[in-house]
């Protein structure tokens, strides 16, 4: 089932496109140290050079005869070597050029570095976000749609008062009072705040299929309920739980982005929305430093579009009426 | 009328929930804020750091029940405490003053992207074969996927800062006469931008949306029957499919109402435009917690009333939930 579900993925001339554009986002995440030029908080570059052979010098500090077979002579040695250590500073607010291909930023730092580094951290708290919620509203799903009952009023009455409860500012006031900055911090504001849709939409899955002949059979033969759960009904959820595995991951990204970029997330660390705050504090702006503000912005719109395009195509596979005729 | 009255009271539980956020949100938040702020804040007036004692809680050794039972009489009342950060200015005129900004830019864009994103939708489904159409989905597609403030920075930096054509910033021209014909043309002139980043990246939703609502009707039996009678291709078009189509897309409008007070966030936080989303920038900046509180009771109560009435809305269009509701 799962296989044949990454099979027509591959297929999928949509899907394709988008999982390679993933996975060079991907790639680039985990080669960043080899990929970018110098570390994304370095802002000088040290050189140390040998000046000439090293000059050995020898002293004699004392002889001492005690006897005619016998001389005792102390020695010191001293070895000198002599440096020249240049410490380059990065030009400040430079323009690309063959040494910094994005310029710098106005600490010295170079961008594309920045840029390439920054992918890691943007994309891990897009995709750790993502599996958060997946995992979240799968269960949260499983457990109101399956058993009913008390369990499932109670989740679909939080659920729908947390849906209509605008997201985008509850989470920018929850991130100002968090005083404690950093991923694990952001993955969780994120996905406290994005559970609410996909555990809706997957709990009326669950509905549907709790209903099919297959589940019915599967439990009047007397299987057990994990057994039901787990091998019968999740299998057919794949496809919809994928589609908002990306959904969440997209919104993640954008929305890290966003709270970066007012200044919510931890400004030390460098990702895409973290380089956008500090363009906008530093007015790249209004200096005409486009390398400095538009590059974050394309990736975050390409990897945004490569999770737009696989979810096109699990929508096709899913809804046949959306299939090219 | 059970319908009905389900929904007034799940708008009056989301209320009651909202506003209870507000109160138990910071009082719960782990690492103390109110704290950390009045020890960074030691060269603020006694006044303002009373506020923002007030504002935590911190004034009282009343038990946690009393303090909420005084903040829900307070904020029933209408008072929603001081700002500090523009002391002693209170919450609601500072609200005052921002909110027509917010709801004259968001509520003209959204009629406008929810009309032409509508539109187009019909069209991109109607004749889906076409290069034109597959364009379009796939261009706004792309576009949707930017974040909204990144969009706003493209357009100053293209409109404002090469080709000078829009002006930076603020919503108004402060040297002309504030209702003469200048000024009304100035804030034109300032709204341009951030009506323009707003309409382009909300109109690839609308689009797709009626897309795919529109692809979905047109695969109906009866819209078969229509083109096998040999009705005219225009009247089965906007009569037959776009009419029995739209009604999800008009819900979202009637949700996207809601959004007028708080749509526009970040764009006007990037346009310095001086509307609730810049107020909501400067609080939380400047660690104004009752203003923030403020703002973001604001939005939730325009985004839940809407609901309730998009609700209301699909009650009287859809005679499956009316008939469903008796």
């Amino acid at each position: 089932m799962i296989k044949d579900f990454f099979k027509t993925l591959v297929s999928n001339t949509k899907s394709l496109v988008g999982l390679c554009l993933l996975g060079f986002f991907v790639l680039v995440a985990i080669l960043a140290p080899v990929i970018a030029p110098y570390p994304p908080k370095l802002d000088r570059l040290e050189t140390v050079v040998e000046l000439g052979e090293p000059s050995l010098e020898e002293e004699i500090l004392s002889e001492d005869y005690p006897s005619d077979a016998r001389d005792v002579i102390v020695y010191r040695s001293t070895l000198t070597r002599e440096y020249e250590k240049t410490v380059d500073y990065f030009p400040l607010r430079a323009k690309p050029s063959a040494a910094h291909p994005l310029g710098t930023n106005h600490a010295g730092n170079d961008l594309f570095s920045q840029l390439v580094w920054g992918t890691r951290v943007s994309l891990t708290i897009g995709l750790l976000t993502g599996l958060f919620v997946t995992v979240l509203s799968l269960t949260l799903a499983l457990l109101s749609g399956y058993l009913g009952g008390v369990a499932d009023d109670v989740i679909t009455f939080v659920t729908n008062v947390m849906l209509v409860i605008p997201g985008l500012p509850l989470m920018i006031v929850v991130a100002a009072y968090v005083t404690m900055k950093g991923t694990l911090p952001i993955v969780l504001i994120l996905g406290l705040t994005g559970w609410p849709y996909p555990t809706r939409l997957l709990r009326s899955q669950v509905l549907t299929l709790k209903n099919r002949d297959f589940v019915r059979v599967s439990k009047s033969l007397g299987e057990r309920t994990s057994f039901v759960v787990f091998r019968e009904i999740l299998p057919n959820m794949i496809s919809i739980a994928m589609a908002e595995f990306f959904a969440t991951s997209m919104a993640a990204i954008l929305g890290e982005a966003t709270l970066e970029f007012i200044g919510l997330g931890n400004v030390t660390v460098v990702s895409w929305g973290t380089i956008l705050f500090w363009a906008q504090a530093n007015g790249a702006l209004l200096s005409g430093a486009w390398w400095w503000f538009l590059p974050p912005g394309i990736c975050i719109a390409l990897v945004g579009t490569s999770f737009v395009l696989i979810n096109f195509a699990i929508d096709e596979i899913s809804n046949p009426r959306l299939r090219k005729r | 009328m059970k319908y009905f009255l389900r929904k007034l009271g799940l708008l009056a539980f989301t209320l009651f929930v909202s506003v209870s956020l507000n109160f138990f949100l910071p009082r719960m938040m782990p690492g103390d804020p109110a704290r950390a702020l009045l020890d960074k804040m030691e060269n603020l007036q006694p006044e303002q750091l009373d506020t923002i004692r007030a504002a935590f809680g911190l004034d009282t050794d009343d038990p946690l029940i009393v303090q909420y039972g005084r903040y829900l009489r307070n904020t029933l009342r209408g008072d929603l405490g001081t700002s500090f950060s523009r002391f002693p200015t209170p919450v609601s005129e500072v609200m005052r003053v921002a909110l027509p900004w917010s709801i004259g830019l968001m509520g003209i864009c959204t009629v406008i992207s929810f009309s032409v994103g509508t539109i187009v939708g019909i069209g991109a489904a109607w004749r889906r074969e076409t290069k034109l159409a597959s364009i379009t989905v796939g261009f706004f597609s792309f576009v949707r996927s930017f974040p909204y403030f990144w969009l706003g920075l493209v357009f100053i930096y293209f409109f404002a800062f090469k080709a000078r054509i829009f002006p930076i910033g603020s919503a108004y021209d402060v040297e002309a006469a504030r209702g003469s014909a200048s000024w009304w043309l100035s804030v034109l002139r300032h709204g341009a931008l951030p009506a323009m980043t707003i309409v382009v990246s909300s109109l690839g939703a609308w689009i797709l949306t009626m897309r795919n609502n529109m692809i979905n009707v047109l695969a109906e039996d009866y819209i078969t029957v229509a083109m096998a009678k040999g009705l005219p291709l225009q009247r089965i078009k906007s009569m037959y499919a776009a009419k029995n189509a739209i009604l999800p897309s008009v819900t979202g409008f009637a949700m996207s109402l809601g959004f007028v007070i708080g749509g526009g966030l970040v764009t006007e936080m990037v346009f310095a435009y001086p509307g609730i989303g810049y107020m909501l920038y400067q609080a939380v900046n400047a660690k104004d917690y009752p203003l923030m509180q403020a703002i973001f009771l604001f939005i939730a109560v325009a985004v839940l009333i809407a609901n309730f009435a998009a609700d209301i809305a699909v009650m009287i269009l859809d005679p499956r939930v009316r008939d469903g509701a008796k």
